[in-house]
């Protein structure tokens, strides 16, 4: 059973489309990042994951209907959205009794012991939290949950580089296994490109690319060439092409790796460069086309 | 050898077992998500707490006045009996207050701080969510007002009898007239029946228009009822709906009107009103719980679309 099935997954807000049939499949134990710019619809996308707005078409979340059936379906979904959404006139020790209460799959011991390594005590409160502290206490939460699906809508957003390096270093050693699936939305692309096992872009309440990273790697190439041969690079028609100290850097969708590296040296794209390429090319041409 | 009806018994059985623990689970949901309402909103029981402190304080002041005065004051009845009837009127006004307060504050605060997003990460549905907010002024708050005032009314009484000892005045005078035990029984009739049920629409209003207010509930709970009083009396010249709303808070009309500076006699007289033969058959009683029961039906529903503001 595939983990999320959405087909012609549809979402409007009046006018504007959020959403524009989506047809999305994440199998059981895969990391997939979401990646889009501000307002293509991946925190739409989430949130119907979640079971937080209606939709049409559509969605399967671990064989439930998210809006229908939310308050079930969360016994075997965690979420951490996009800034700290932990009560702040709580106290951690409450937020652990209150979690364990009405919790099924919580284990207080665990969250104790993810959180003993933090500098949180017990008896905070977590308006005296700093914003790293309290995504801290969330992710102890959510880690403690033996849950099936993990959604992570900019999780690290607003911390510092120490708190947002331990965030996806505690959450791929301490929570992640093979049966396990998480779901991410990120801007800071860098920090997670590692991690991932499949890839989704987004524009526009579209999807403009699906792969999984193995793919991405046979898929594209990168290509960096010195000026006098970017010509005959440039006859293969990349996709992309940018300058950069010393020549030129061309990036190759579905071209022989063998027959370009006769031309320079080749690598596989980061997911930044790849994203500027299809997303940033993306709505240039819709641009055009307007015009 | 197993015969259909012993697969069907079976399948029975388990279906059985298993909606036993479903209940316990949905029981001890709703038990905590009730803790959590106390613990967000600690208003809720400190204020009858602070209320009560503050006129036991006066009524110390009160009575040591008195005390200094003894034998130029002239013993009534009232003398006794009115700081008493303000002790439970204080108390209740209080109630009546933080009820109202919370009830338009919980669902529109979780929305302005983002918790809800936190709140619906957890397999806790919008219809216990609803209920357990409900059950904090129409069971909860009535239940410790009444404790409150219970405590509060002993330790006057205990009070009085320590500061009055000695000096003459008999103090089994004081216990007797104070009819402290049927003072009680009317009181948690009181509070258990118009401030739980008869004033369950006031509080299904406030939790509808606190699910739903963009910003400002307070201003979109008042402006309604003031736009139809308004447009009533500029277009037909009457005030029936004001009369509605005035009268709903005052309470139904077949309700014992509580005085403890009633002769004994008397007390008896309402006693025989306690039996909750009038006040279930009274009309608006039914009406008010239907209409408490649309507004809490459409709050569930709101919430289950609200996110944060």
């Amino acid at each position: 059973m595939a983990c999320i099935e959405a087909r012609a997954l549809r979402k409007t807000y009046g006018a504007t489309v959020a959403l524009d049939g989506i047809n999305l499949r994440v199998e059981e134990g895969r990391i997939l990042g979401l990646i889009g710019p501000n307002g293509a619809g991946k925190t739409t996308a989430l949130n119907a994951i979640l079971g937080l707005t209606p939709y049409q078409g559509e969605l399967r979340v671990l064989g439930r209907d998210p809006w229908a059936e939310r308050d079930q379906l969360m016994r075997d979904v965690c979420f951490i959205a996009d800034v700290a959404v932990l009560p702040r006139w709580i106290r951690v020790a409450d937020a652990l009794e209150y979690v364990a209460g009405v919790h099924p799959r919580f284990d207080r011991t665990k969250a104790e012991m993810f959180l003993a390594r933090t500098t949180i005590r017990l008896t905070n409160k977590v308006k005296e939290l700093s914003k790293g502290m309290v995504t801290q206490l969330h992710l102890a939460l959510v880690m403690a949950i033996d849950a099936r699906l993990l959604v992570l809508d900019e999780p690290t957003l607003g911390l510092d580089l120490l708190y947002r390096k331990q965030f996806y270093d505690s959450l791929l050693t301490d929570y992640f296994d093979r049966n396990r699936t998480i779901v991410v939305t990120t801007h800071q692309v860098e920090e997670i490109e590692h991690v991932l096992t499949d890839l989704v872009f987004m524009d526009r309440g579209r999807i403009v690319l699906k792969a999984t990273m193995e793919e991405i790697e046979t898929r594209y190439v990168e290509l960096a060439v010195r000026p006098e041969r970017v010509a005959a690079a440039r006859a293969l028609k990349p996709i992309d092409e940018r300058q950069v100290l010393g020549g030129n850097v061309l990036l190759f969708d579905h071209v022989d790796r063998q027959q370009l590296a006769a031309l320079g040296d080749v690598r596989t794209p980061s997911i930044a460069d790849l994203f500027v390429a299809v997303v940033g090319n993306n709505a240039g041409q819709a641009q055009g086309a307007v015009q | 050898m197993t015969t259909p009806s012993n697969v069907v018994s079976e399948s029975q059985a388990g279906t059985q077992a298993a909606a036993v623990p479903a209940v316990f689970a949905g029981a001890r949901l709703f038990l905590w998500s009730i803790r959590r309402e106390l613990w967000e909103y600690r208003i809720v029981y400190l204020t009858p707490l602070i209320a009560a402190v503050i006129f036991l304080f006066s009524f110390l002041i009160h009575i040591l006045n008195l005390r200094r005065h003894i034998h130029s004051v002239a013993w009534t009845h009232e003398t006794f009996a009115v700081p008493y009837e303000l002790s439970g009127a204080l108390i209740m006004g209080t109630a009546l207050v933080v009820g109202l307060y919370y009830s338009l504050d919980c669902l529109y605060g979780e929305r302005r701080d983002r918790s809800i997003l936190f709140w619906k990460s957890l397999p806790v549905s919008d219809l216990t969510a609803v209920l357990s907010k409900l059950t904090i002024p129409l069971v909860f708050i009535p239940l410790f007002s009444f404790a409150v005032t219970i405590v509060t009314q002993f330790l006057m009484l205990t009070l009085s009898s320590l500061v009055l000892l000695g000096s003459g005045v008999s103090t089994s005078e004081l216990w007797v007239h104070s009819s402290f035990l049927m003072f009680s029984l009317i009181l948690l009739y009181h509070m258990l029946l118009v401030h739980g049920l008869w004033y369950a629409p006031i509080y299904g209003w406030m939790l509808l228009m606190s699910a739903w207010s963009p910003r400002a509930p307070v201003v979109w709970a008042i402006l309604p009822p003031f736009i139809i009083c308004g447009v009533e009396k500029l277009s037909l010249n009457t005030t029936y709906f004001l009369h509605f709303i005035a009268q709903r808070f005052m309470g139904p009309d077949s309700q014992p009107s509580m005085s403890a500076s009633m002769s004994a006699n008397q007390h008896h007289h309402f006693a025989s009103q306690l039996i909750p033969h009038h006040f279930f058959t009274e009309p608006g009683l039914w009406f008010g719980l239907v209409v408490a029961a649309i507004f809490v039906a459409a709050t569930v529903r709101l919430r289950r679309y609200r996110g944060p503001i």
